[in-house]
């Protein structure tokens, strides 16, 4: 009878033929899960839900029948996923350094850029969960809501165009996060610069012509104020977008792969 | 098994670890001994990928760590026992681990079992966690994957004596089956205690190793003659060169031999001859820890 080596037996070089590496699939639930798994995580994902509902239900009291569009809704809801969506993002890039698990996360799957993306498609997970609900809840309201009108001025278009501004959110949330690895000055950051830029561009009256290309907030107006975007706006969002979206993420990650794990 | 190879990182003017070579056996619990801020940390967090080098390379088992596919199934990590979600349960906290790696969950179970947190103690939060269970946690969490190969920071700091005892009994069963272990320590004793080899370092240089044996072999000689006085001259004539080390006796750094035979030729009569107390390593560990000792140290070059 032969005998096997026993699995406990090792030798001085590591065999690792046999060991698949980990599945980018796998990390992205676990980045799901991680962001359910704490009482902040938790809780920032009921209070988008809740928010999203209690907005629909004010607007169904507060708004006159005629008001209660599909569209409408949608608008309404598109402030406060806005504003909640990228603090995900955040989230979920800096507890790893703020409560130092990246030293656990980097040692399990030592491809930093890999982990990273992983967060990326989790947060988008999550945001286009948001964005469903929101959906919904707006064809709800509109079905409900007895406007004579209920669907009128809103395609499927425009769904898509608050799908990506959404996602835009996100991933500049998680952009954010990877530039300052720090909740606090990731979210603080994020809301209070992009606001001081469009100030003090629209105060000063050479910055008017380029205001466009170079502000975010202004070059996705066009995204939800409905209607279709002119090559130009596409161009100012696109610009916008590498200026505050690409170019931190870029940063962001340059510097995350490079910077030691505390 | 796990081998350093030259491996110096500076920051800025501070060189944290300064050309370290040495090599953690497969089969062995290898000491990594030195005062705190020596370097262990920093050559640990270089070792798995979480600090680059400026110069040298670190390999386990052949590889660099960047290179070993799902890491955790080959090498059990532990570099800071409170480096987790404060707000995740412990048991939370492997599953992450166990999700990633692609274990089952009855694996957590088993490993919260092998290190004895509680099913109470599993569903608490990190937060409300002692030194001691967290330590037991990262321990948990480094075994989880079933690897051949462990790297522990500090891992008995915070356990009672019979945690450290169980952590001895856990490591010497895991090397005995085939696995390397490599686990840092400030405190000697403990260090003694556990390992096999040992490396020590101060001020991100090597200063010694070898195994516990050699490090630990008494050196010098001990002797209690009959007559302290005339016993003096007849060292003196010898050529061996003595301390008087209280109650008559006198402690040379020559062999038992040559002092008996000292004796021999004068016809001294000894009441005892003995190797000396006090080992060397502790003297030399002493010595580094001693802020001021640092310097000297590392100007004299001591060696194994």
């Amino acid at each position: 009878m032969t005998t096997t080596t026993p699995a406990s037996t090792y030798g001085a070089t590591l065999d690792v033929s046999g060991t698949p590496r980990t599945g980018l699939a796998t990390l992205v639930k676990v980045e799901m899960r991680k962001m359910v798994d704490t009482r902040s995580g938790l809780w920032l994902l009921i209070a988008i839900g809740v928010i999203t509902l209690l907005i629909t239900i004010i607007f169904s009291f507060a708004a006159d029948a005629e008001e209660r569009t599909f569209a409408s809704y949608m608008g309404v809801m598109a402030t406060p996923q806005g504003f909640l969506l990228p603090v995900l993002g955040i989230l979920l890039i800096t507890q790893e350094w703020t409560q130092r698990t990246g030293m656990v996360t980097f040692t399990l799957e030592p491809h930093r850029g890999k982990v990273i993306w992983a967060k990326v498609a989790a947060a988008l997970v999550y945001g286009l969960a948001a964005v469903a609900l929101a959906v919904l809840l707006a064809a709800l309201g509109g079905l409900l809501g007895g406007s004579s009108d209920p669907w009128g001025g809103l395609g499927i278009d425009d769904v898509g165009k608050f799908t990506l501004l959404q996602a835009m959110a996100v991933v500049q949330g998680l952009a954010f996060g990877l530039i300052f690895l720090n909740s606090a000055a990731a979210i603080v950051v994020y809301f209070v610069v992009p606001i001081a830029f469009s100030v003090v561009s629209s105060i000063t009256g050479a910055m008017a012509d380029v205001q466009p290309w170079l502000d975010l907030g202004t070059s996705q107006a066009p995204l939800f104020e409905g209607g279709n975007l002119t090559g130009e706006q596409w161009a100012q969002l696109a610009t916008g977008t590498l200026i505050w979206v690409v170019l931190p993420f870029v940063l962001g990650m340059w510097r995350v792969l490079r910077a030691e794990v505390k | 098994m796990i081998t350093l190879e030259n491996v110096t990182k500076r920051y800025g003017q501070f060189t944290a670890v300064d050309d370290v070579s040495f090599t953690a056996k497969q089969g062995m619990v290898t000491g990594f001994l030195g005062p705190n801020g020596a370097g262990k940390t920093t050559s640990m967090r270089i070792m798995v990928g979480l600090t680059a080098p400026d110069s040298g390379t670190a390999t386990i088992g052949g590889h660099h760590f960047h290179g070993i596919p799902n890491p955790s199934r080959h090498v059990g990590v532990l570099l800071d026992a409170s480096a987790q979600h404060a707000g995740r349960t412990g048991r939370e906290v492997l599953r992450i681990s166990a999700e990633t790696m692609g274990v089952s969950r009855q694996r957590v179970e088993e490993m919260l079992e092998l290190v004895g947190l509680s099913g109470v103690e599993a569903k608490r939060r990190v937060r409300n966690y002692s030194l001691g269970m967290r330590q037991r946690l990262g321990i948990a969490n480094a075994l989880m994957g079933d690897p051949s190969v462990l790297i522990l920071d500090e891992p008995a700091n915070g356990l009672d004596p019979a945690g450290i005892h169980w952590m001895r009994g856990l490591l010497r069963n895991f090397t005995a089956q085939g696995g390397t272990v490599l686990l840092s320590s400030h405190l000697l004793h403990e260090v003694e205690m556990i390992a096999d080899e040992m490396v020590l370092i101060g001020r991100g240089r090597i200063v010694a190793q070898g195994t516990k044996q050699e490090l630990l072999r008494q050196q010098g000689t001990y002797v209690r003659p009959e007559d302290p006085q005339t016993f003096a001259k007849v060292l003196a004539e010898a050529g061996i060169e003595a301390l008087p080390d209280g109650d008559g006796a006198f402690r040379t750094e020559s062999e038992a031999v040559d002092v008996g035979r000292a004796a021999a030729k004068a016809g001294a009569v000894l009441a005892e001859l003995r190797p000396a107390e006090g080992a060397r390593l502790e003297e030399l560990f002493l010595q580094l820890t001693a802020d001021d000792a640092r310097e000297t140290i590392t100007a004299e070059g001591v060696q194994a």
